[in-house]
């Protein structure tokens, strides 16, 4: 039932041929157009990925019947070097408001000339996050897989 | 250490799989209304089930005279899998992204 082993973060790089600002401003600023929408969460199809620009910003998707889900919080932003955020969905596919489960995902941002910047990604403490056991019910329990966050769900007004 | 790895690449790096694994993300399934809501016959859809369940991503058990599938117990490493995928291609698209030249400025409407 309890999952003690550690659990390998998943590490990845990219190198971009942008200048280290204009990387950082992209991966932050302009997350909605890079991350494959197809790669969500909450019910509904995704309106839009949002990521809050400083710490304790939230990250979350908004789906198309404006229904929030939320992904997890920036604990560091240090633009342009390095961006620090959880991913609190935890086993059962469900968001965890608990920091102490929450997996981290670090984001360092290295110039490698003036116009190329490599990109590394490691999404790691797997372990901390609560496992899957409920997940039956959680899934059973009606409407699915959805966690709407009605606490959070304060829609992002005055956008249109 | 490699069998994450192996999980993730190897299990969901089919893309039928990722399909059948992200229904299940949004809740249990029979192997028909997996074959219903996808391109390829029943039995296609039981052999790739059968490699998750080997896989460890996914398990099932009988209602009635049906078999229901759905993510193992055991989430974290099913949902770790998924996110290997996931990590991969959200970089391939920050990639792409970040390269295009910006756009001309957006005029905007009246």
């Amino acid at each position: 039932m309890t999952t003690t082993a550690p659990i390998p973060p998943i590490t990845d790089s990219a190198t971009v041929a942008v200048p280290i600002d204009e990387a950082f401003r992209v991966f932050t600023g302009e997350v909605d157009a890079w991350w494959p929408h197809q790669f969500h969460i909450g019910a509904a199809e995704v309106e839009e990925v949002v990521l809050e620009p400083r710490v304790d910003g939230r990250w979350y998707e908004r789906g198309v019947d404006g229904t929030e889900c939320d992904w997890g919080r920036v604990l560091v932003w240090d633009p342009p070097h390095r961006l620090v955020l959880t991913w609190q969905i935890n086993g059962s596919w469900q968001f965890d408001p608990d920091p102490a489960h929450a997996s981290e995902i670090e984001v360092r941002f290295t110039a490698s000339g003036p116009a190329e910047t490599v990109v590394d990604v490691e999404h790691g403490s797997f372990e901390r996050l609560v496992g899957g056991g409920t997940i039956n019910d959680a899934i059973r329990g009606g409407g699915g897989w959805v966690f709407l966050l009605d606490g959070f769900g304060a829609v992002v007004a005055g956008r249109s | 250490m490699t069998a994450y790895g192996d999980a993730g690449l190897g299990l969901l790096g089919d893309p039928t799989r990722r399909a059948i694994f992200e229904l299940l993300a949004r809740g249990p399934l029979s192997v028909q209304q997996l074959a219903d809501r996808l391109p390829i016959s029943r039995p296609a859809v039981s052999q790739h089930l059968r490699v998750l369940k080997d896989g460890g991503l996914v398990d099932s058990h009988a209602e009635g005279t049906r078999r229901i599938y759905r993510l193992d117990q055991a989430g974290v490493t099913a949902l770790r899998a998924w996110l290997d995928g996931v990590w991969a291609d959200a970089l391939t698209g920050f990639q792409k992204v970040a390269e295009t030249p910006p756009p001309e400025p957006r005029q905007e409407t009246p």
